[in-house]
């Protein structure tokens, strides 16, 4: 395989554990205000995320930093013409980090309920605008834009229900469960519409025989999320997480699948990358860390896989 | 006022309020690593009351330094999207490793070491604050080297009007890197061990003034001995690693940057034994030629004749930064700087004996003085920043390439100023919010702890929980 070409399934790679790992973490952070009752019950949705939020956030600097360095002109003319979504999406990112941060360190309640304002706010703006910018990206359309938005900010609030579920016990679990149910009356539909998108996007008429690897992702996608529905209304939540997570794994892969070979309109990622020695020297680096940050990661959910549950304050 | 400015601007608004944060990531980490280990090798609980005092502190800060980092990523996407595209090849790799190598080596860890007390033995959770400030230090190191990267070009070429990497070893081994990383990691120490003993300056001048307050927590100043000792050494040793490398990143400057080495100074004409002027209008013969060169009769090019033969070799246009900003932020980080790594030196002196035999305390006025151990290294640090980074105009890349040639095309004046405005306003709300917590924590001062577990007591054995060890630090 091609420099370029492998360096471009990275950066797709890179996007997708990101839309998988920070998926959860932003539909968490979201209905963490409809999940929990009480302060005892917001500290145990939060604390799921807590140890992890901030290692899935580097998924997206990765990914970034990745883009700059193997295709620097894909890099900056996308952070470049999608300019005030992607100052929302930082806004977002900054109050709900912080938020998160200091929502234990605070004193009072006021000042409490501004973290979570922070985390609901910083959670949602960017779990809506990451699917509206790269379904503009794909469509360059803006209806099409606001169909992307809605389907990754209602799928990334089913992915976050499903997970709470998946890690706390009790009146939190329960209450998970049915928001999961009720998120998904607007998660499915508007993933049929938006996966259903993808495989044409870039071609005049709908062909199925252009892409049908686009198609079987696309399907497999919205299938994985029906699948993740069921699952978590049978109780069976890890399988449930493991699909929706897989909807939104493949939902990557088929976007990634139809911005190849030309991420921006005008733009292929022939012309768009950097030399082969970057890309030459990078794969090497890349290769030879990337099992220890998956290991050391992955150890990191590992030490953390216990239920949580609802400590008196 | 165009795009141009504004985006200007805005990354110096980014980049300097990102930056009062960083120092105390990187330096303070390191602190609290070595309470935390005295902690585990000692099993004192005044250590680990200290460890999770200045732990929380280190942490509300740290924050503040991750998320304006997002920032800084993307704000050369976003507003300099013709540098991107030049520099991308070269400048894109660092910042790659960056967050590969450094920062999920410190996000992870750090989410593993503040979850972790209950969870993890104690060996493995003092290893993980270790991995979270080893990221930290290596993140400094890779976005240095890319920094430098701009002042001194090297290992690329330029191939189709894009620069094209030829030797990452000589990008990350670029002298303007060697000199830069120590400069700037142990500056970074040194507002870490100034941020400590302001802390430490507090509580001993509040005990002395009401001792009933605090005497039941603990007696009397002996328990900020150990940090401000600790502090001390800390400031003391940073700060001669600042000035050895800024003495080599000053020589580099002569060769590299002449032209900021004559505005920094505000020599005009070339001079031979070039004087030094500490402040305008007393000068120090030859100690310019001196300190850039190590020989006093050598020529020092000034900003006047530089224009000129900047002209001939690029063209007409204005080659001078802006002359009173990078003059006057050169001498306030040396002074300020000075100051603060005087002042840890006198400590020492003044704290010196050993502790078991009638040490000697603090006294008052130097706690005092302490307190300016805050304020004065930051001012130093951005100071330091500004001469850097104004300094290196009208060039983002020396030599290479233009700021007014980096800036996005594609981006008007509208968005950059919707974009400065709201980030302006939410980096001074979180900058008051963040002070106003840090205030509160620094006056609560360390709370009491439950009796240490053994350090070799496995965990939940002993009656302490989660609860117990680390009560504030969960959500």
């Amino acid at each position: 395989m091609e420099l370029t070409t492998f360096w471009f399934a990275v950066i797709a790679f890179l996007w997708t554990g990101y839309f998988v790992l920070e998926g959860f973490d932003f539909g968490v952070g979201l209905l963490a205000p409809a999940l929990s009752r009480n302060e005892a019950e917001r500290r145990q949705v939060l604390g799921t995320i807590g140890p992890v939020w901030d290692g899935n956030e580097v998924w997206l600097i990765t990914a970034v930093g990745a883009m700059f360095a193997a295709f620097p002109a894909w890099y900056a003319g996308m952070l470049s013409s999608f300019y005030l979504p992607l100052t929302l999406v930082l806004a977002g990112l900054i109050v709900r980090g912080v938020g998160l941060e200091w929502r234990g360190k605070v004193h009072h309640a006021s000042d409490r309920a501004w973290c979570d304002l922070g985390i609901m706010v910083g959670s949602g703006l960017p779990a809506f605008l990451w699917g509206a910018v790269f379904a503009d990206l794909l469509h360059g359309d803006a209806l099409a834009a606001l169909v992307g938005g809605v389907f990754s900010l209602s799928v990334c609030a089913l992915h976050g229900a499903v997970f709470v579920a998946l890690k706390t016990t009790g009146a939190v679990r329960a209450r998970a469960r049915r928001t999961a149910m009720a998120v998904s009356a607007v998660a499915v539909p508007a993933a049929v519409i938006a996966l259903s998108g993808i495989p044409s996007a870039r071609t005049a008429v709908a062909d199925w025989t252009a892409a049908p690897w686009l198609w079987v992702c696309a399907l497999a996608a919205t299938a994985a999320l029906a699948a993740g529905v069921a699952l978590v209304w049978r109780g069976r939540e890890g399988w449930a997480f493991t699909a929706t997570a897989s909807c939104l794994a493949l939902g990557g892969l088929a976007l990634f699948g139809a911005l190849w070979p030309a991420p921006m309109p005008n733009l292929t990622v022939t012309e768009a990358a950097s030399g082969p020695y970057t890309l030459g020297v990078l794969t090497w680096i890349g290769l030879a860390a990337l099992p220890f940050v998956l290991g050391y990661q992955a150890w990191s959910y590992w030490v953390f896989r216990r239920r949580l549950v609802a400590e008196p304050v | 006022m165009d795009a141009l400015d504004l985006a200007r601007w805005q990354f110096g608004v980014t980049t300097v309020y990102h930056f009062l944060f960083v120092p105390l990531t990187i330096g303070l980490g390191v602190f609290v690593a070595g309470l935390q280990t005295a902690w585990h090798r000692t099993g004192k609980e005044h250590y680990l009351r200290l460890t999770k005092f200045f732990g929380k502190l280190f942490l509300i800060n740290f924050a503040m330094g991750v998320v304006t980092g997002i920032v800084q990523e993307f704000q050369f996407g976003m507003n300099w999207s013709e540098y991107s595209v030049f520099v991308g090849d070269v400048f894109g790799a660092p910042l790659a490793l960056e967050a590969l190598l450094a920062f999920f080596l410190e996000s992870t860890f750090l989410g593993l070491w503040i979850f972790g007390w209950d969870r993890l033995p104690k060996r493995v959770h003092l290893a993980t604050i270790w991995a979270a400030v080893i990221g930290s230090n290596l993140s400094a190191y890779f976005i240095l080297a890319a920094n430098a990267w701009m002042k001194h070009p090297v290992g690329y070429e330029v191939v189709d009007g894009r620069a094209r990497m030829t030797d990452l070893w000589a990008v990350l081994t670029n002298p303007t890197a060697t000199a830069q990383v120590p400069h700037v990691v142990a500056a970074s120490f040194v507002v870490a061990g100034g941020f400590v003993l302001a802390v430490c300056g507090y509580h001993v001048l509040r005990e002395r003034r009401d001792p009933d307050r605090t005497r039941p927590v603990r007696r009397g100043a002996d328990m900020w001995r150990t940090p401000i000792r600790a502090a001390l050494v800390m400031t003391a040793i940073a700060g001669a690693v600042v000035a050895v490398s800024g003495d080599t990143s000053a020589k580099l400057m002569y060769e590299q940057q002449p032209m900021k080495l004559a505005a920094a100074e505000g020599l005009r004409h070339d001079t031979a034994g070039a004087p030094f002027s500490p402040v305008p209008g007393v000068e120090i013969p030859m100690m310019l030629s001196l300190l850039s060169t190590n020989d006093p009769n050598a020529v020092v090019q000034g900003t006047e004749d530089l224009q000129k033969r900047f002209t001939q070799q690029f063209g007409p246009a204005d080659y001078r930064p802006n002359m009173p900003v990078v003059f006057w932020s050169f001498r306030v980080m040396i002074v300020f700087g000075l100051a603060t790594v005087g002042l840890a030196f006198l400590g020492l002196w003044l704290t010196r004996g050993r502790r078991k035999r009638n040490p000697r305390q603090v006294p008052s006025w130097l706690a005092r003085a302490f307190l300016l151990a805050l304020p004065l290294p930051t001012l130093a640090v951005v100071a330091g920043w500004l001469l850097s980074e104004i300094g290196r105009q009208p060039w983002t890349v020396q030599g290479e390439l233009l700021t007014a040639a980096s800036v996005s095309p594609g981006v008007g004046l509208g968005e950059v100023a919707v974009s400065l405005a709201l980030f302006t306003a939410l980096y001074g709300a979180l900058a008051l919010a963040e002070a106003v917590l840090i205030v509160r924590h620094v006056k609560s001062g360390p709370e009491p702890v439950a009796p240490a577990r053994r350090p070799d007591a496995p965990s939940g054995v002993g009656g302490n929980t989660a609860a117990d060890l680390q009560p504030t630090l969960m959500y």
